[in-house]
């Protein structure tokens, strides 16, 4: 079978006199890695430089708000049972009275941790969250250099209201229609 | 009182120093820019524009880090070895000429530090004593990986020097002097001496890969069998010393290729210019550096493209076929000669 047009046949025959003395091999050599030397160069300078990315790309997750600025999320905890990493924590508090700006409804998430050195980026939370609550960006997720610094609170997860986050690629009619559909297993886990 | 010839000569070892550790240094740059571009990447570009500075970074690095000294090392030795490598690199600078004469006042000097009539016998000789560095340095490390790497080292260092010092009598023979001044002279007036000893050159370049432990021929170093053979165990500026000397080592070796077969300081048509006395020589030192400069940059595309020789392979290299073409090129340039002078008639 041929897989490429590259391929070469090996060949156990004795080397001739040119082959054995190695020069013109050296010769071709060098003149390939010269050839090499005008190349385009693939590299893209990270920081200055981004690669293009899908827009559908899943990064640094966001916490939504609705529009008059109260948390979505219930703290019911489905997006961290969906989890496969095991990269989600959270602890649920009942709202009190006068935080009903805050907070959408009766009960909401007091503490909410993503470890972002656990996640990977599946997306599975997102498919889970009944409440159209969180949802992957494409933001990339910063490096730093501590360990506890990629523990994301809701500090970082929540958007902020001045500085909404657009998600509306990800909210596509297919996925409203599909979380419609109370038979699917995500709302029975 | 110092004459003005001691003065001259003082200045003259200072700026040779200097440009010889300078070119060094910018060759550690060089060697990852050319490495880099040979392989599709960018090398170093954050230090200053291109990366230019890079090779400060790298020095400021070596200093800062830790001076280490294994318990087992004998001390005395481990710190004299990367000191021999270093003063055995710089020692040959000595012969090479640099460029024509420059005239000051009425008096004619030398680029060249010094041009003793035995100028080949010196440079062999130095570079024999090179080997040293790396054998005591290796041999008082107190490791394995080390000896192995000071072994190899020595036996390889020992070995293409007889190919190399054959090579050379035949250039010896050709031009009728052992000093290096004379023999860049000579090929002012007639072609240069690549033209007459092809062969020879092959050989001395071969030979000059295997002195200066480069690739394909750096199996004193192997970083994948020997950790870094006979420097495993150094650390700091010891360590940056004998990477340095290495650099240093490929310059002179650059200049002494150019010089014996490259036609030195001269170039093509260099009477024809119109160009007189010191501005004359200028540009001639100019076209040495170019040439040298190709060298290097010459070691380097070898080194990238050329995988390593397995040992027995060096061995059976260095020993069944350089030692007997050189002969043979001996044996060639000898005949020659004689035809020349009418011996045979």
């Amino acid at each position: 079978m041929q897989l490429t047009n590259r391929s070469k046949q090996v060949a156990d025959t004795k080397m001739t006199w040119l082959e054995r003395i190695y020069l013109p091999g050296i010769f071709k050599g060098m003149m390939i890695t010269l050839s090499h030397a005008f190349k385009k160069k693939p590299t893209i300078q990270y920081p200055e430089q981004k690669r293009a990315i899908a827009p559908l790309y899943r990064g640094q997750h966001v916490l939504k708000r609705d529009d008059n600025g109260a948390e979505r999320c219930t703290a019911c905890g489905l997006c961290a049972v969906a989890c496969p990493a095991e990269a989600i924590t959270m602890i649920a508090a009942e709202r009190e009275k006068g935080q009903e700006k805050l907070y959408r409804e009766e009960k909401y998430a007091s503490m909410y941790e993503i470890n972002m050195l656990r996640c990977i980026f599946c997306g599975l939370c997102e498919e889970a969250c009944p409440k159209e609550a969180i949802f992957l960006t494409d933001r990339i997720v910063p490096s730093t250099t501590k360990r506890k610094d990629f523990i994301y609170g809701k500090d970082k997860l929540v958007e902020k209201m001045d500085q909404r986050i657009d998600v509306s690629v990800r909210q596509t009619n297919n996925l409203a229609e599909f979380k419609k559909n109370q038979s699917f297993a995500h709302n029975k886990l | 009182m110092l004459s003005p010839e001691i003065i001259y000569k003082i200045i003259l070892i200072l700026a040779v120093f200097t440009v010889t550790l300078v070119v060094a240094m910018w060759s550690t740059y060089a060697e990852r820019k050319v490495a880099a571009v040979l392989q599709d990447r960018l090398g170093p570009n954050r230090a200053g524009p291109w990366g230019f500075f890079q090779p400060v970074a790298d020095g400021l690095k070596m200093f800062t880090k830790e001076e280490f000294i294994p318990g087992t090392a004998d001390k005395q030795l481990f710190i004299l070895g990367p000191c021999l490598a270093m003063l055995t690199a710089l020692m040959t600078g000595v012969v090479i000429p640099w460029g024509g004469d420059l005239t000051f006042g009425g008096h004619s000097y030398k680029l060249q530090i010094t041009d003793i009539n035995i100028g080949i016998l010196y440079l062999l000789g130095v570079v024999s004593v090179g080997v040293y560095g790396i054998m005591i340095g290796g041999w008082s490390s107190n490791n394995k990986y080390s000896l192995i790497g000071a072994l190899r080292a020595s036996s390889q260092m020992i070995s293409y020097e007889i190919a190399m010092g054959l090579a050379l009598i035949s250039l010896v023979m050709m031009t009728g002097t052992l000093s290096l001044g004379e023999i860049v002279h000579q090929q002012d007036a007639g072609w240069a001496n690549i033209v007459y000893q092809p062969l020879g050159f092959l050989i001395f370049i071969i030979c000059a890969f295997a002195e200066t432990n480069r690739a394909p021929f750096d199996l004193p170093e192997t970083e994948s069998e020997l950790i870094g053979g006979y420097h495993t165990e150094y650390s700091s500026m010891k360590l940056g010393f004998f990477l340095f000397a290495e650099y240093i080592n490929m310059f002179i070796s650059s200049a002494i290729i150019a010089s014996l077969y490259f036609g030195g300081y001269n170039f093509p048509f260099q009477h024809s210019l119109g160009l007189e006395g010191n501005a004359l020589s200028l540009v001639q030192t100019f076209v040495f550096f170019c040439k040298v400069f190709f060298f290097i940059f010459f070691y380097m595309w070898v080194r990238w493209t050329i995988p390593r020789f397995r040992y027995d392979q060096l061995m059976n290299l260095g020993w069944k076929t350089l030692i007997p073409l050189a002969i043979l090129n001996l044996f060639i340039t000898g005949i020659v000669i004689g035809f020349r002078n009418g011996f045979f008639q």
